[in-house]
């Protein structure tokens, strides 16, 4: 914590829930998220450049338990990130800042990437066999 | 916005808009711009991959090595690694309080995200130049 004795404000337990918070707390978290996963788009991109056998290695690696929940979950952050960051990109012209408006828009954004994660995944098990 | 008499300011120091960071907004800026080109490659992106899921090292190669979509994947990189370290940036200076940790963090994610810029965009040419 910081050196200084000054008083601090009251931490998250203070407040009743609400799913602003949620979204809020969500985009930083799926953002951190992000930042690592696009490590592994990188190596992706250099296994692809050194060789098959590398590449290889890279499905193997991703299409192991570990790997297809990694793959889940970066997903999932990456369409959260997205619809959530539309909304803020909205949010930043001015627009939407009325408390009902604020609430649906963070259930849509939610709601949003769930929607669109299901989506990408039925269509990879569909055409055949995982990652 | 007319002259106001209770403005104390400076009016060359309000046309400069830099603020006390003497940085003005070009942080909150970036960051804004970088998220709507990433809105674009992004999807761009998830796209190209998915037309990828099952197919073969060769495919997958020949795939990058179109001139538009090496274009892409390079812009892709440069721009969800400078988005990320503006947002990670925000994150350090929030949880990190002991200044020499904070610094050393700072200056950390950014080489790491010019080395893996550097390293993903040479090899995206080495795919696209037939390397």
């Amino acid at each position: 914590m910081a050196d200084t004795q000054r008083p601090v404000s009251p931490h998250l337990q203070i407040y009743k829930w609400q799913v602003q918070m949620m979204t809020s707390i969500l985009h930083r978290a799926t953002g951190i998220a992000l930042a690592v996963g696009i490590l592994m788009i990188v190596w992706g991109i250099l296994s692809l450049a050194a060789g098959e056998d590398a590449f290889n290695q890279f499905k193997i690696c991703m299409g192991s338990p570990l790997g297809i929940i990694l793959l889940i979950g970066w997903s999932w952050s990456l369409f959260y990130h997205l619809c959530n960051g539309i909304r803020h990109l909205i949010q930043d012209t001015g627009a939407g800042y009325a408390i009902p408006q604020f609430v649906r828009s963070s259930w849509m954004s939610v709601i949003g990437s769930v929607v669109l994660t299901l989506l990408v995944w039925a269509y990879v098990l569909t055409a055949g066999g995982a990652a | 916005m007319s002259t106001n008499a209770k403005d104390l300011r400076n009016p060359l120091k309000r046309a400069r808009g830099l603020g006390s960071a003497q940085s003005g907004v070009s942080h909150w800026w970036t960051q804004r711009v970088t998220a709507v080109g990433l809105v674009i490659l992004g999807l761009w992106l998830v796209l190209l991959v998915l037309g990828l899921v099952h197919s073969d090292y060769a495919t997958a190669r020949a795939a990058v090595a179109k001139p538009w979509n090496a274009v892409l994947l390079v812009a892709f990189l440069i721009t969800a690694f400078w988005h990320a370290v503006l947002g990670l940036q925000v994150v350090i200076e929030d949880y990190v309080h002991t200044r020499w940790k904070e610094i050393v963090l700072l200056v950390a994610i950014k080489f790491l995200a010019v080395l893996s810029v550097l390293a993903g965009t040479l090899a995206v040419l080495r795919i696209a130049l037939g390397a």
